[in-house]
């Protein structure tokens, strides 16, 4: 798996965009991702200690995070070494990905964009309106260009799912906004 | 035959009216779900659990095992039509069904896919009615340290023999690990990696889990990278087979179940050792084998006949142990836990009906789906060409749904985007998925066994040790750790679909 590493020989002209899953260089966010890894062990381990102990407990709540921490560390290291030693990544393939093309960051922005306001709103408004805007938004987002269409079909599924939620199923999504209108 | 009195009870129950109306209605949800570009059964099972919230268990296991196997169908529907596979158990099914589509025998593809999954789903899912009973009786005497053992050794397979990275794996169940921390410990009550938040308490939802890393994140990562130059997705008509198509697909159906089965059934984690074995398999043996690489049907015959029943041979540790071994299983556990329904040894005693409707379901589910599949393969077809921005929002949009159906609780929702955001990560640093969410699963069910076990021997770590079972499955454990380095040089390169590198911008 271990990618030989380019000694910065003729030619590796990385002249735009962001780093590429590409076995050129060292591939830095490995590192970023050693770091969470290690702090998250790291937290696991303060989290169990401040747990307590039964008398007639011989194993207690503490033993299995304490595992899971440690290790957790451990695999953090091994994976800081292996990134500098030229271990790269192999982004997840799929029918619709082309890894051939820098990540398409503007995109992935937007559509979180849309998906955290949905959180925000959705016990404000309802669900009926924000999947609405849930859907016509990230069609947007991933190039659609025909909002209308792409509005009338949100509102047919956000007003048709909290019906078939709310009667079919007996799920009590709350109307928000729209209450007594639906 | 008492097994088949147990299973024509099950037929009965689960011959309603109505329940046959459940079982098409998951047939065609899954099927539907599943041949959409982008995702597989187990993100399908995901996405779909929501609508059974309302439902008795009964029924929703119905709609399950219609959406299970369709799901599966679908996916095959996608990798033959499509150049390029979906999900790992598919890439050899791709590899001659697309060459055959190509040169115009997408219909023959397509149809011995179907009939070899209906042959493979019935055999397997029969099996599972035969094994499961006798396993579980057998299991109910197991001891927690043995238990333990079995458990440790499902996660062992999964992350250090499947998949090409062993640290990766690691790493993956280990996140998988720590998630499955987060809530109160069972025995003692206190709060474990909550950090005060009180809607953490009671654990957090699989269902969020399981649609965040599935939907969100795959959604997400698709979004980062998505394709531009649209596939070409290859037209079929109704599919059928020559008389010469079926005497070159029978032997490698029933080969093909006969390998898939017990890599479902041993929890060795899914289907993409027997679908590549039943390929090498069938390349050897047949009488055409120059053909293999150009589109021969034996190669679509048998690896699809074994990835189905390895899908149903999934059932056997799920059923009797408990136990998940895909991503899918895993999900349906967590299903099954949402109505209080706990598998394991006992499930067959408590609830004997709910089990035998299950089983039974699965049979109707998969004769309706080589019932209403065949006729319905062009209409599947159309839908590989939905634009992407409806598609992929769509999948946002009854993700976020599914999340907030839970509790209706925006926190729900919040949680999502967590987990979507891990899904992304793990997609993008190449993290097996598997790992990680049967660590969230098993996990917590390995502490209780294990605190159990130790309780027993007053904290003695002899106590994990005090069978003989236990012992023989650590032998074993050390064994899986031992021999993939050897069976890999003998194994060679999987052939895997050419990436990047090929041109540079």
């Amino acid at each position: 798996m271990a990618a030989t590493e380019a000694p910065g020989g003729p030619g590796t002209p990385d002249g735009s965009g962001p780093p590429r899953t590409e076995p050129v260089e060292v591939d830095r966010a490995q590192y970023v991702l050693a770091a969470v890894l290690a702090l998250v062990g790291l937290w696991t381990l303060i989290d169990a200690r401040g747990l307590t102990v039964g008398f007639g407990d011989p194993v207690g709540p503490r033993v299995f995070p304490y595992v899971i921490g440690t290790t957790m560390i451990v695999l953090a290291v091994i994976l800081a070494v292996a990134t500098s030693r030229g271990d790269v990544a192999q982004g997840e393939e799929g029918e619709d990905i082309d890894l051939t093309t820098p990540p398409d960051w503007m995109t992935v922005g937007k559509l979180v964009g849309i998906l955290v306001l949905n959180m925000a709103l959705v016990n404000v408004l309802g669900w009926a309106v924000t999947g609405a805007l849930l859907f016509a938004g990230c069609a947007w987002a991933l190039g659609s260009r025909t909002l209308l269409r792409d509005l009338l079909v949100g509102v047919a599924l956000s007003v048709g799912s909290w019906y078939f939620f709310y009667v079919g199923l007996d799920v009590p999504i709350p109307p928000g906004i729209l209450d007594g209108v639906l | 035959m008492d097994t088949l009195n147990l299973l024509l009870d099950g037929m009965a129950n689960a011959l309603t009216p109505q329940n046959l109306a459940f079982a098409a209605v998951g047939v065609l949800l899954g099927t539907f779900v599943g041949v959409l570009p982008g995702i597989g059964p187990a993100m399908a099972v995901a996405l779909l659990l929501p609508i059974t919230f309302g439902l008795e268990p009964t029924q929703s296991f119905i709609l399950f095992a219609g959406i299970y196997y369709g799901g599966m169908y679908g996916g095959s529907t996608t990798s033959i039509l499509l150049n390029t596979p979906g999900e790992s158990a598919s890439v050899m099914t791709a590899i001659e069904g697309n060459k055959m589509a190509k040169k115009g025998r997408a219909a023959q593809a397509l149809a011995t896919a179907a009939i070899g999954s209906f042959i493979a789903g019935t055999i397997g899912t029969l099996l599972v009615a035969f094994f499961t009973p006798s396993l579980a009786d057998l299991a109910v005497e197991i001891g927690a340290a043995s238990f333990f053992a079995i458990m440790l050794l499902s996660l062992v397979l999964v992350t250090a023999v499947l998949g090409s990275s062993k640290l990766r794996g690691f790493i993956g169940l280990f996140i998988g690990l720590t998630i499955g921390l987060v809530g109160l410990d069972l025995s003692t009550g206190q709060a474990r990696l909550t950090g005060g938040v009180l809607q953490l308490a009671d654990g957090i939802d699989i269902v969020v889990v399981a649609v965040g890393i599935f939907a969100i994140g795959e959604a997400l990562w698709i979004a980062a990278h998505l394709r531009r130059t649209p596939l070409d997705v290859i037209p079929v008509g109704r599919p059928f087979m020559s008389r010469d198509d079926w005497s070159r697909s029978w032997k490698p159906w029933l080969r093909g179940t006969a390998l898939g089965f017990p890599f479902g059934a041993l929890p060795a984690g899914g289907a993409e050792t027997p679908t590549f074995l039943s390929y090498v398999m069938e390349r050897r043996l047949s009488r055409k084998s120059d053909e293999f690489g150009h589109g021969a049907i034996e190669g679509v015959a048998g690896p699809e006949a074994a990835n189905n029943a390895s899908a149903a041979g999934m059932f056997v540790p799920l059923l009797a142990l408990g136990l998940p071994v895909t991503a899918t299983a895993a999900v349906l556990l967590a299903a099954m836990r949402t109505y209080g329904i706990v598998p394991g040894p006992t499930l067959m005693a408590d609830q004997a009906d709910l089990v035998w409707t299950l089983l039974a379901s699965l049979l109707i589910g998969n004769t309706l789906l080589l019932v209403i599949n065949l006729p319905l393969a062009p209409l599947w077809a159309k839908l590989l060409r939905i634009p992407r921005p409806q598609l992929y929002a769509g999948i946002l949009f009854f993700a976020s749904l599914g999340a907030y159906a839970v509790n209706q609780s925006a926190f729900d929702v919040a949680l999502l985007l967590v987990f979507g955001a891990i899904g992304f990560a793990v997609r993008r640093f190449g993290i097996p998925i598997l790992p990680l969410i049967l660590g969230v699963i098993i996990g917590p069910l390995m502490e209780t066994k294990m605190r159990e076990a130790l309780d027993l021997s007053n904290g003695e770590i002899s106590g994990l040790f005090n069978e003989p079972l236990a012992i023989f499955v650590y032998v074993l454990i050390l064994l899986a750790l031992v021999v993939p380095t050897i069976v890999s040089r003998v194994r060679g390169p999987v052939p895997t679909p050419a990436t990047s590198e090929s041109e540079v911008s």
